[in-house]
């Protein structure tokens, strides 16, 4: 669905990723962990296309999403739920979502999305006229994660979701992740959280100053001594 | 009711009907400003080139006034476009001040133009609205129309940027642009529309403001700063705050004009400003630019 | 050797009126100097990042509290131009201050300035029965207009000596800042406010002194043009235009050199003169029209100014040639 080839990108003279390969399936859950600074946010926006890659090919079920407009890669059907969740504050979380659906193709389907939305979070219904700033930051993630589903997307990009959050939160974004691709969507993750989300997803990717160090299953680098020792901390 | 107070109501009357005009110049402010992060520093200079085309339509080829009022609208609203695409969208990366001094220049240049292409005579449309006569005062229609107007024009933005989806995107864009293209919105489309926008308004005031005062090359000088102050003091990108402070710097104006020259009240509104900056900084500075 | 050219190009500039006396272009050159001194002024505050446009407040106060106290009080410039001095600070300080003290910075800053220059117009043109209005005011000639104690000279060498010393002690001003530990505090300021305070820099003190070091300055160039000239008028020393005339010629110039603001001067008066002379009459508008459309092109395509592009340049190719 998703294929990385070789990308390199960077913000000005700074590169931070360099030649990062990387592949996502249909119905698959890719996790990408590795320590701050590797470059994971970095990957995550070169996808969505907040960054263009310098070199490299990025192609989305054959379309080349680096000749497409940052815009426009939404209606491909790519959300991306960026990292500390950026949610319109000032705006109430139903306008929220109503951004997040706000692409010609979501528009006529608004009302049923709002509802998908709040049956997967009914404190979001509870919510829908108070102003997202307010909100606290587990309620903050859901509705950030509601505004992504809003344009029904095929694949769905989370950039730390459980940053930030108390541990018991935590659990619970991990739970939703396993509820979306439940429902069939794609998911890559990006997460610090390395021992709960190489609990969630398929395949993995270890992403270390800007390259892929090493790839697998879940549970091989779970299981994986150098991990382990790295990341778990056991 | 003594003669003074009559005086004094009627000041006060006409010090709201003024703040309706300076609610929308200061909403078009804002809306550019809270849109693109830019401030037109020529603003008040759209407005001037507005309202010598109400001259030259109405006074000078006869135009009937509502045509000459939409031409000069839509023309004043393509200048918007025009000033967005030529000076700000090339120097959307610069430093914030390059833009604001960009735009200094085009304030130069709209004056000098105006002069050059128009004189320095004060024209006037020639045309006088008949004025109401209520227990003693005078309160003229033109008045009244401008205030009904700016009023009518600021319930249609209200609309606008709450019930459409280009509006939601231009109130969400003013809270986080970088993160615009993840909601699949094309900034530089908002951009344009925004700066159309706040140009047709623009033209509107002009067509407002055409129908009480003369027009000369420099009556930008006049309008201008207090639409500045106004939007700082009702904080820059605030809708509602510009709202409030156009009418309380209105009624300044009015009433301190009613003892002194209109210039004093000007003086009067700054030096109210000052203070409000000492006394209430907080509602000046709701954000940070 | 490099070190020498600033002391053999300040003998020439000085000798230059002895050997060389044509009025015309010795005119043009006090104009100069006295406009390169204001602008120069503003650049001590503008390349901090602290963009005022109050600066044409600044120097009408400087001009007209000058011309007014000496026809209505008959005192000498050499007391009245202090006293302009001391008021344009205050007006200065007052405005400055809750500025400054209540984070009012870059966009919002700049506007409260403007609005500032444009009052100080309105005043002037309010007081009209004192000041003449938008007519101009002139300030009484004094034993033929050639008096020491009237600050009024006759003869365009002592005013080119006057105007040359001036410039000169504001370029050492602007030196002497550039090297002081003000400058780091500034600097840091505007880089972030809330670091340099966290860093025990006292954010609001700091960018009052440099503000009221500014107007200062403007003040006297206001004051100097007043009694040089001869005539003010509230378009030519005061209002928006005037402020954003000197942002102009300081961003053409370039704004983090210390010549700069001179060369934006030398550059944005002569063209002035250029253009007048060319439409004539006519050039009511042009030469502002001119300035306009080159002060966007400016900003656009050489945000350094002339000098600071041309180091630039001669930085870039020592860099590829070694």
């Amino acid at each position: 669905m998703l294929e990385l080839k070789a990308v390199r990108a960077g913000y000005g003279t700074f590169q931070a990723l360099f030649d990062v390969s990387l592949e996502v399936h249909r119905g698959e859950a890719v996790g990408v962990i590795g320590p701050n600074g590797a470059g994971k946010t970095t990957l995550m926006r070169v996808v969505s296309g907040l960054i263009r890659p310098t070199d490299g090919t990025l192609v989305m079920e054959g379309v080349d999403l680096a000749a497409t407009p940052a815009h426009r890669i939404v209606e491909l059907g790519v959300a991306h739920v960026p990292e500390s969740r950026r949610l319109f504050p000032r705006m109430t979380v139903e306008d929220n979502l109503r951004m997040g659906g706000f692409v010609p193709a979501a528009r006529p389907k608004f009302r049923r999305q709002l509802e998908v939305v709040y049956e997967l979070f009914p404190r979001m219904r509870e919510r829908r006229h108070q102003l997202a700033g307010s909100m606290s930051g587990g309620e903050q993630q859901m509705c950030a994660i509601g505004r992504a589903l809003m344009s029904e997307p095929k694949l769905l990009l989370l950039d730390e979701p459980s940053a930030g959050l108390a541990p018991v939160l935590v659990e619970q974004v991990f739970e939703l992740v396993n509820r979306i691709r439940a429902s069939g969507l794609t998911v890559l993750i990006v997460e610090q959280n390395v021992q709960q989300v190489l609990r969630v997803v398929d395949r993995a990717y270890l992403l270390k100053t800007g390259r892929i160090h090493t790839a697998g299953r879940a549970a091989e680098l779970l299981a994986s001594d150098s991990i382990r020792e790295a990341y778990l901390g056991v | 009711m003594g003669i003074f107070d009559i005086f004094l109501l009627e000041a006060v009357i006409n010090g709201l009907l003024l703040g309706g005009v300076l609610a929308l110049l200061s909403l078009g402010l804002n809306l550019v400003f809270g849109v693109i992060d830019v401030v037109w520093i020529c603003y008040a200079e759209l407005i001037m080139l507005g309202m010598y085309g109400m001259y030259f339509l109405y006074t000078v080829y006869h135009a009937p006034i509502v045509v000459a009022g939409a031409v000069c609208i839509v023309c004043v609203g393509i200048l918007g476009l025009a000033l967005h695409a030529l000076v700000i969208a090339p120097l959307l990366g610069a430093a914030p001040i390059n833009q604001l001094l960009a735009t200094g220049g085009v304030l130069f240049f709209l004056q000098s133009a105006a002069t050059v292409l128009f004189g320095i005579e004060f024209k006037n449309l020639g045309l006088r609205l008949p004025v109401l006569k209520v227990a003693g005062m005078f309160v003229s229609y033109s008045r009244l129309l401008a205030f009904g107007a700016a009023l009518i024009a600021m319930v249609l933005v209200y609309l606008l940027l709450t019930r459409t989806y280009t509006g939601a995107a231009i109130r969400a864009i003013a809270q986080d642009r970088q993160i615009m293209p993840l909601m699949g919105v094309d900034t530089r489309r908002i951009y344009l529309i925004t700066s159309g926008l706040g140009g047709a308004l623009a033209g509107l005031a002009a067509c407002l403001l055409v129908l009480q005062y003369d027009v000369h090359p420099f009556v930008g000088l006049t309008f201008g700063p207090i639409t500045f102050l106004i939007c700082v003091l009702g904080s820059l990108g605030n809708f509602g705050g510009g709202f409030v402070a156009a009418f309380v710097f209105a009624e300044i104006i009015s009433v301190g004009g009613l003892y002194l020259d209109l210039e004093w009240g000007y003086v009067f509104a700054f030096a109210f400003f000052i203070v409000m900056m000492f006394v209430r900084p907080e509602g000046l500075m709701a954000r940070r630019s | 050797m490099t070190r020498y050219v600033p002391w053999i190009g300040g003998a020439a500039l000085v000798a230059l009126p002895f050997v060389y006396r044509s009025p015309y272009p010795l005119h043009i050159l006090i104009i100069i100097l006295i406009w390169s001194f204001a602008y120069t002024s503003w650049s001590v505050m503008g390349r901090f990042g602290l963009v005022s446009l109050g600066h044409g407040g600044f120097m009408g106060v400087g001009a007209y509290v000058t011309a007014l106290a000496w026809n209505y009080g008959h005192v000498s410039p050499w007391i009245g131009v202090p006293l302009a001095v001391v008021a344009s600070a205050a007006l200065a300080a007052l405005v400055a201050y809750p500025c400054f003290r209540f984070r009012i910075t870059g966009h919002y800053f700049a506007l409260v300035t403007l609005a500032l220059s444009g009052i100080v117009l309105q005043v002037i043109t309010a007081t009209r029965d004192y000041t003449g209005g938008s007519l101009g005011y002139t300030p009484e000639r004094y034993q033929g207009g050639s008096s020491l104690w009237a600050f009024q000279f006759g003869d365009k060498t002592t005013w080119y000596l006057i105007a040359l010393a001036v410039w000169a002690a504001g370029l050492y001003v602007w030196n002497r800042v550039d090297r002081s530990m003000l400058r780091y505090a500034l600097e840091a300021i505007s880089e972030d406010e809330d670091a340099a305070a966290a860093t025990g820099v006292h954010v609001t003190a700091e960018k009052l002194k440099i503000t009221v070091l500014s107007a200062t300055m403007t003040a006297l160039a206001g004051a100097l043009y007043c009694q040089y000239q001869m005539f003010i008028s509230p378009d030519t020393v005061s209002g928006i235009s005037v402020s954003l005339q000197m942002v102009f010629a300081v961003v053409v110039g370039g704004i983090y050199v210390s010549l700069g603001p001179t060369i934006g001067a030398v550059i944005t008066i002569l063209l002035a003169e250029v253009l007048r002379i060319w439409f004539g009459t006519r050039a009511v508008g042009w030469d502002n029209l001119v300035y306009g459309v080159l002060l966007v092109l400016f900003i656009i395509f050489l945000p350094k100014g002339v000098v600071g592009s041309l180091l630039e340049l001669r930085r870039r190719s020592r860099w590829t040639s070694s």
